[in-house]
């Protein structure tokens, strides 16, 4: 698997990354790089083998229904919630206008 | 003909229009799907937003346990398959709506599996026969925030307190073929989630809410080209937005022209959809599992408790009614339409009064003063165990059915009790037979013209004597007596 320039403008698009043509010229090969050496893995015969999900044997553990029962992932932390946001209006976030 | 007859009448002849319906539905929790922060509608902007809502760094997601419980309680009240394995996986898009940057949904293994729900007959609305509605699938993801565009001239205003909420997606097969259908089977599904408990069903505050896929083909051959109105949130629109599609795609292709696979808006004031002309990549999500959640696996004893937790649903007590109770189908149809009512009936009933006499009180005066008062079967301002009170009050011969209308108007206005009340108006009914010759005499001694008429074979006017005693005794003597008495007297 590999990309080109196409992809990569692609890929920063839809994470929304500005990419100048110099920096998609130099991320082509930085990310086929990094496919190549991902690739390696393709080469171990993986069929009769079970998607491992965790290292160890592990289940996913459920929270209760209980709002703010732990505070540190509760609710009710406006300010915290807010303190990195480029501009706070009347408790919304505010942000330039997304629509046309 | 058991089959829907709907179809559009095009310029190359008759069309077949073919649906299919996305339903989200909020997850009734009190907390999100992955973190502590509450659910309540309404609150102030951005305080029920915890940092794993926000999406801060190092938050990781736990799932609710509530949230799971009643996904899989959904998928058994529709008799689907349940995936005792299933995982998260993230759906990659970049809005400011959505913190993550991600979406953490279901789709390679959703919780629920194939599954299937009947819409009844509507000879009107032009379903001949009950139908079967397959569901593909039902899985479990977050919802959004909510963007405010007209709060300021060049800002959006972003309230996260909806991102992380709870969202079952609900997908139907593409076996509708009429509005009537389509509406029939959001209404049914709304009706099955309110029974559950696992949606509040509020179309207003959009707890639910359908994504309407439609096409056009001619009757027998394949598939048309399908496109999808976003967000339609009641059944009324629902109904409009496939009519409006369908005529909309039926015109464009008989104009020489093609479907475009596309997602479309409705809007209601001019009952029209619109393209959103979004990018064409704007769907390449990208998905993958979601490495911060390890496979739900559910146990046998999980499973158990959701089976056994599961109410009586819509059908089978509509038919319970009907078998068991003899109820006319079109009451119980009517008394099982929702939860409320039903809850509403079935305490009445579970005071001992006789199913067919609560189902035709709570139709006729109870649904008729709710009406009145312009108020919810919830909100009723007379319970059903006082309800229960005055209906046994009828069934025992204390008052009269006419009296207990007046008994009932009190009860409405004062919160009072029938029996104090029938007590303290002196409202009993009377059997007196002494009292109520009396009064027949009296009776008979005023209207001599209808008593000589009666007596040369005008029998019809003994009904016309039933109600002057009745009336002279403010409704309360005994019927029965009445005309056991009236009959003697009139016989001279």
């Amino acid at each position: 698997m590999s990309v080109d320039h196409a992809t990569v403008r692609k890929i920063a698009s839809l994470a929304r990354i500005a990419a100048s043509d110099a920096e998609v010229e130099a991320m082509v090969p930085e990310l086929n790089n990094i496919l190549g050496f991902v690739e390696q893995l393709g080469e171990v015969d993986t069929s009769s083998v079970e998607p491992m999900t965790a290292v160890i044997p592990n289940t996913q553990r459920l929270r209760d229904d209980v709002v703010n029962a732990d505070p540190l992932t509760g609710g009710g932390v406006q300010s915290k919630v807010l303190a990195n946001a480029p501009a706070r209006e009347h408790g919304f976030f505010g942000v330039p206008k997304v629509i046309e | 003909m058991t089959e829907t007859s709907y179809r559009i009448q095009g310029a190359t002849g008759e069309w077949e229009v073919v649906i299919g319906l996305e339903v989200h539905a909020q997850v009734t929790s009190n907390a999100k799907l992955f973190s502590g922060a509450a659910t309540a509608f309404g609150a102030e902007p951005n305080t029920q937003v915890s940092l794993v809502d926000a999406a801060m760094p190092g938050m990781l997601p736990v799932p609710n346990r509530e949230c799971i419980r009643q996904a899989v309680r959904t998928g058994m009240a529709i008799e689907a398959q349940i995936n005792k394995w299933s995982r998260f996986d993230r759906k990659n898009y970049f809005y400011a709506d959505l913190p993550q940057g991600y979406q953490i949904s279901q789709l390679y293994h959703p919780i629920v599996g194939e599954g299937a729900l009947e819409i009844d007959a509507d000879e009107k609305a032009g379903i001949p026969a009950p139908k079967t509605i397959g569901i593909e699938r039902i899985h479990v993801e977050q919802d959004a925030g909510k963007l405010m565009h007209d709060q300021h001239p060049t800002m959006s205003y972003v309230d996260l307190n909806r991102s992380g909420v709870a969202l079952m997606e609900i997908v139907s097969r593409p076996d509708m073929r009429s509005p009537a259908e389509a509406g029939a089977y959001l209404a049914k599904l709304r009706q099955i989630l309110r029974y559950v408990g696992s949606c509040d069903g509020n179309m207003d505050q959009g707890s639910m809410r359908a994504d309407v896929n439609v096409s056009v083909r001619k009757p027998g051959e394949e598939f048309g080209t399908r496109t999808e109105t976003k967000n339609v949130n009641s059944v009324r629109f629902v109904m409009a937005v496939v009519e409006s599609e369908a005529r909309r795609q039926v015109d464009l292709i008989e104009d020489g022209g093609r479907v475009v696979q596309e997602t479309r808006l409705y809007d209601p004031d001019k009952n029209v959809t619109r393209s959103m002309r979004s990018k064409e990549d704007a769907h390449d999500y990208r998905y993958f599992p979601d490495p911060d959640l390890l496979p739900l696996e559910l146990d046998d004893a999980f499973l158990e408790e959701c089976r056994a937790s599961l109410p009586e649903l819509p059908d089978a007590k509509r038919a319970r009614y009907v078998n068991g109770l003899g109820v006319s189908a079109y009451n119980a149809a009517v008394l099982t339409a929702d939860v409320e009512t039903a809850r509403w009936f079935e305490a009445l009933l579970g005071e001992g009064v006789d199913g067919k006499q609560a189902a035709n009180w709570v139709m006729s005066e109870l649904f008729g003063a709710l009406n009145r008062l312009g108020k919810d079967i919830a909100e009723s301002p007379v319970s059903p165990e006082q309800a229960a009170g005055l209906l046994k009050l009828v069934a025992d011969g204390t008052i009269s059915g006419t009296i207990a209308k007046q008994v009932f108007e009190i009860m409405l206005e004062t919160g009072g009790e029938a029996a104090a009340i029938v007590e303290e108006k002196g409202l009993k009914q009377t059997s007196d037979t002494g009292a109520i010759e009396a009064v027949i005499a009296e009776v008979l001694a005023k209207n001599p013209g209808q008593l000589e008429q009666y007596r040369g074979g005008k029998e019809a006017l003994f009904g016309f004597f039933v109600g002057q005693t009745m009336k002279a005794t403010q409704g309360k003597a005994n019927p029965g007596v009445v005309n056991e008495l009236l009959k003697k007297a009139l016989a001279g």
